[in-house]
């Protein structure tokens, strides 16, 4: 989808015109009141359902939750799942050609932000025919568009599906997102941003940046079960290759998310997360924000998420009961840390499957 | 409201329309569900089990899943028209500080629990010389939930140490029979105790 009308950003810049990537699923009703809008995480993008091909190894990122007879059931629902602005899997971002200079934006993309997401999400909403969201549904990132979505657009959005999420980031969190930023820039090939023009990739800093980011969304426990202190071969060799099970699944996770993701895309999402602060205006009384809209909330955490614990989730239940919104939370046992939000397990479909199903629309 | 089993009837009938109400261990939320769709009352119930969670979802009820015992420090004082909690007090790890939490964030707080006073639970003790076991207190002394079993007395006393005032009380049965004899000796024939207290006399 083609946007020509300049969006004026959070950061004081313009992106004069973009393009959005979505993918859709199921149909729209002619009150336009069952759509369902599935935002996307850090490293995720708008294939959330199905497979594009048979050859396709794994399902979009959300597929145990969005389908037929699925939590987000599309027999009922017609489900909107965009890549954001600042992506760079189709929607326009640092890689897309900046029509000013003929070149690639690289460096130059502005800084985006949850709350500009949100801005193109509902002009791209109104140019669908949507009249309100049934839903705004995400993980980690994902809720935090949710979040901002029933705080910028409240009678907008009937519900919103908060999962494994954060009210914003801690000082750790940030730290970490710190950590893997410096570890792309100080790629010598990152070139400042523009390694686009130089033909090369900051392989190595990505890499880095995504291992670092892979060992906050498990638990130590998973780890420990899915590795535990096993040899890749069958002897130590006292030298700094791959030892260890865990270095070797690492160092594949990073490199697999070389070849799909881009560097300037990682920083660019990283910074959205630090600079989500929705209480920010009102010295951090989320409670005060969220206080006249009428959006229902849905909040799930999972015991063993450490990058959101489920103490960041209460964070935000206890602004809402503060503010006499209407919540409901759930706290899963999983051992699968920050990224069971994508994992099959039956209590949190089911929970999450009776909630989407009382949620009313029209015929 | 005949679908609510008695003690919860009773309940329906203390709580004012369009209050704010938190539920302590809400069980399947049929509570909230009625109170909700007959008394316009809004609020929220605590619950830790699982699967009751996923039935008060089914009903619509706002359900936040938490231990009570953990505590009710997310909620501000004075936040709730009525604080409820039926049939968990004598299950809670330290009852005393959950009623005086309780106090704290409702306006008006209403509990019920099994009175242990009952004259069947006396004479079983009497005669058997072993703990009560009845159906409604079916569970052997190793596996019982019911960690903090006390009498209509017992409460009474917790309530006039720790200056709690009683605005209500009464007591059923679990037929729903609620007679004036069970009134005039409810330490001795009450199965069910049902208060409704005003937080402290004195603040503190």
């Amino acid at each position: 989808m083609h946007f020509d009308e300049p969006l004026s950003l959070e950061c004081g810049k313009t992106i004069e015109q973009y393009d959005i990537v979505y993918e859709a699923y199921g149909t729209l009703n002619a009150a336009g009141d069952n759509a369902v809008l599935v935002c996307h995480a850090l490293s995720a993008d708008h294939h959330a359902a199905g497979y594009h091909s048979e050859t396709d190894k794994k399902p979009g990122w959300w597929d145990i939750c969005i389908g037929p007879g699925k939590a987000i059931d599309t027999n009922r629902f017609y489900v909107v799942s965009p890549s954001n602005l600042g992506h760079c899997s189709g929607s326009t971002g640092p890689r897309s050609i900046d029509p000013k200079t003929g070149k690639a934006y690289g460096p130059e993309f502005p800084m985006v932000t949850v709350k500009d997401w949100v801005r193109y999400q509902k002009r791209l909403a109104d140019l669908l025919g949507v009249k309100q969201w049934a839903a705004v549904a995400g993980g980690s990132l994902g809720g935090m568009q949710a979040l901002q979505w029933s705080i910028d657009f409240p009678d907008f959005v009937k519900h919103a599906i908060v999962i494994a999420s954060a009210p914003k980031l801690s000082a750790q969190n940030i730290a970490f997102n710190a950590v893997a930023r410096q570890a792309i820039m100080s790629d010598p090939d990152f070139h400042e941003g523009r390694y686009y023009d130089f033909d090369v990739v900051p392989a190595g800093g990505l890499k880095v940046a995504r291992m670092l980011g892979h060992i906050t969304y498990l638990s130590d426990d998973a780890m420990g079960d899915k590795f535990g202190r096993a040899l890749k071969g069958d002897k130590l060799n006292y030298d700094y290759g791959v030892e260890f099970e865990v270095e070797s699944y690492l160092r594949y996770q990073g490199e697999s998310f070389v070849n799909r993701f881009d560097a300037n895309t990682y920083l660019l999402m990283t910074k959205a997360l630090d600079y989500f602060d929705p209480a920010l205006e009102k010295d951090g009384d989320l409670s005060a924000v969220l206080k006249d809209i009428p959006t229902k909330f849905f909040l799930a955490s999972f015991t063993t998420d450490w990058r959101f614990s489920p103490e960041r989730s209460k964070e935000i239940v206890k602004a809402l009961t503060d503010a006499g919104r209407d919540v409901s939370y759930l706290e899963f046992e999983s051992n699968h840390g920050h990224d069971a939000f994508l994992v099959p397990m039956n209590h949190y479909l089911d929970a999450f499957k009776s909630y989407m199903s009382n949620i009313e629309v029209s015929a | 409201m005949t679908s609510l089993r008695p003690e919860l009837q009773k309940i329906c009938e203390w709580i004012e329309p369009g209050s704010r109400v938190l539920d302590l261990g809400c069980g399947d939320g049929a509570l909230l569900e009625w109170l909700q769709a007959n008394r316009h009352i809004t609020g929220y119930g605590l619950e830790i089990d699982p699967e009751n969670v996923q039935a008060c979802l089914t009903k619509k009820v706002n359900i936040i899943q938490a231990d009570i015992d953990v505590g009710l420090s997310d909620f501000d004082n004075g936040s709730f028209d009525y604080v409820i909690m039926t049939q968990a007090l004598q299950a809670l790890q330290h009852p005393n500080k959950t009623l005086s939490e309780m106090v704290r964030v409702g306006c008006k707080s209403i509990i019920t629990f099994p009175n242990f006073g009952l004259w069947k639970h006396r004479l079983y003790l009497a005669t058997k010389g072993r703990m009560p076991v009845s159906k409604n207190l079916p569970a052997q002394w190793y596996d019982t939930q019911n960690i903090h079993l006390c009498t209509v007395s017992d409460f009474e006393t917790f309530c006039k140490d720790e200056a709690l005032s009683i605005s209500k009380r009464d007591f059923v049965d679990y037929t729903h029979r609620s007679d004036s004899l069970m009134r005039l000796w409810p330490n001795l024939l009450g199965e069910v105790a049902l208060y409704e207290i005003n937080g402290q006399i004195n603040a503190k």
